[in-house]
């Protein structure tokens, strides 16, 4: 993995990777999350777990600056995401900045969102030619690479709508690792699958966990996924977290009811 | 010789007029034509300058464009036309510009449909899905090149059906260029009236429009099958050729038929 590119040079060796420091979201009236602190290791997997509308993706989305923060602050590898602390003055960072920090953080999402008007090698040498400034051979070479890995090399030349969705999201998985992303956050990325599709996915993002040492953030309903992956589980309600720790002792032995009746109910 | 059994008794004679006249009316296609392909490019255009820039985080450019559509959207064609002809050459050095009658018609309708364009795109653009755009910030793209590469290829499939439609009414409202002494199709038509009567002439200029309209239809057909097919819904162009030539009014080809 390259050195990590925080913009101001601020990453120090054990600093959290990711950061929620206070942190509060609000969509109108509802609110999400309500003064969150966690952090996330270099290298760590941390699984997301819990109800849906607990805030899981909202935490994800706020990480990619999909969504805008409505309180506190993030930091990802030293440097603040979208706002910053100046004196006790929370000052919103430029879009420039934001973008430069989000270089370095990779998503999978739900419903992939691969581009349909571009091939599927087009869809993963797209941001490193005109974001990392590879050159077309480059850039080409490395897509094979990822496609190799991912199990689709015969379908570079396909476009999107000819592939299932199981090699749909491998595809948008290559093109996520395309960018050499230090964090990978993986949003309910097996959720829109059919069930026999959801093995060749999980599959391959296994071996990117075993192979790589990208801290990576997921949500998930597969908990055998979770418990294969994860170093540390979080189980989220209504925008808190219940209770977190190793796989082991979250899914055999949870300490909360609340945990208890949310695994009973899925597993 | 006028109504419908005038009509029919003086059909012979009214296709020998016709016949007559032909070189001229031609020559008014020609001008119509003319006027509805370039009254037609100057709309696309100003469709994407200003549909684009009402999608930008500038609000000042996003409140111009705004202005711009409001106007040549909310004030008639007519007027505008006569504004371009006759007022605009009294204006003072260095606005006094006496355009050519074409050039005019090509402005008024190129302004006037435009507006009505910048709307297609500004809402195609935004009904390309959420999760584009996403992608597109996850990645880092910056938001101009997203737009290029990505939303617009998406939005332009969406909206050519509405472009179709402008484009086929601009084609009719080309009619009225010839109140500013453009000698287009209507023009033409109108000359021979007094010699065919109304019945014959008009229902000539009917076909004569749906004739050229058509032609209009056949070419946002093709570029329509050719757009989906790029974003991976439909045949291609070459497998489709049969359902390009439906007439104007038809269903919009290939929707629903695929996928």
């Amino acid at each position: 993995m390259p050195e990590n590119t925080a913009p101001d040079g601020a990453t120090s060796i054990g600093a959290p990777h990711i950061e929620f420091r206070d942190v509060v979201k609000r969509f109108g009236d509802n609110t999400v999350l309500n003064d969150l602190n966690f952090t996330v290791a270099k290298g760590e997997r941390v699984t997301l777990i819990g109800p849906s509308g607990s805030g899981k993706t909202t935490i994800l989305r706020l990480v990619m600056t999909l969504e805008e923060l409505t309180g506190g602050y993030i930091h990802v590898g030293g440097a603040p995401l979208q706002y910053e602390d100046q004196g006790g003055k929370r000052v919103r960072v430029s879009d420039k900045t934001r973008r430069r920090t989000t270089t370095q953080i990779g998503m999978v999402f739900q419903h992939f969102n691969l581009f349909p008007n571009m091939t599927v090698l087009e869809n993963i040498t797209e941001a490193p030619i005109h974001v990392m400034g590879l050159s077309k051979a480059e850039a080409i070479s490395k897509a094979e690479g990822l496609l190799e890995k991912v199990g689709m090399s015969d379908k570079r030349d396909f476009n999107p709508s000819q592939l299932s969705g199981g090699q749909q999201q491998r595809v948008a998985i290559a093109r996520a690792l395309a960018m050499d992303p230090e964090i990978l956050l993986l949003d309910e990325v097996t959720s829109a699958l059919d069930p026999e599709l959801v093995g060749e996915v999980l599959a391959v993002l296994k071996d990117i966990a075993a192979e790589t040492d990208i801290s990576m953030l997921i949500v998930t309903h597969e908990m055998q996924f979770a418990r294969d992956v994860s170093d540390r589980v979080m189980m989220f309600d209504q925008g808190s977290i219940v209770e977190e720790g190793s796989p082991e002792k979250i899914f055999s032995d949870p300490g909360h009811q609340r945990t208890r009746d949310f695994l009973h109910a899925v597993l | 010789m006028d109504g419908v059994i005038g009509f029919f008794e003086q059909l012979g004679p009214n296709i020998e007029i016709l016949g007559a006249r032909m070189p001229q009316i031609l020559e008014g296609v020609q001008v119509t034509v003319l006027a509805a392909a370039f009254g037609g490019l100057l709309a696309l255009v100003i469709s994407f300058v200003f549909g684009i820039a009402q999608t930008v985080k500038l609000g000042a450019v996003r409140i111009i464009a705004r202005i711009f559509v409001e106007f040549f959207r909310g004030t008639s064609l007519v007027v505008q036309l006569f504004w371009l002809a006759f007022v605009l050459p009294q204006l003072p050095y260095p606005f006094g510009w006496q355009l050519a009658p074409l050039a005019i018609g090509v402005l008024a309708l190129g302004l006037n449909y435009g507006a009505y364009g910048a709307e297609v795109v500004r809402g195609s653009i935004g009904s390309v899905p959420k999760g584009q755009y996403e992608a597109l910030s996850a990645l880092s793209l910056s938001p101009v090149r997203g737009m290029f590469r990505v939303i617009i290829p998406q939005a332009w499939a969406l909206m050519i059906p509405s472009l179709s439609n402008l484009w086929i009414q601009l084609l009719k409202g080309s009619a009225i260029v010839s109140t500013v002494l453009l000698y287009d199709l209507y023009f033409r038509v109108e000359q021979v009236r007094d010699q065919t009567g109304t019945w014959f002439a008009f229902l000539f200029a009917l076909v004569a429009y749906y004739l050229v309209a058509w032609v209009i239809v056949i070419i946002m057909n093709a570029l329509e099958v050719r757009a989906k097919h790029k974003i991976g819904r439909g045949p291609a162009l070459s497998d489709s050729l049969g359902t390009l030539l439906r007439p104007p009014g038809g269903k919009n080809v290939a929707r629903g038929a695929m996928v």
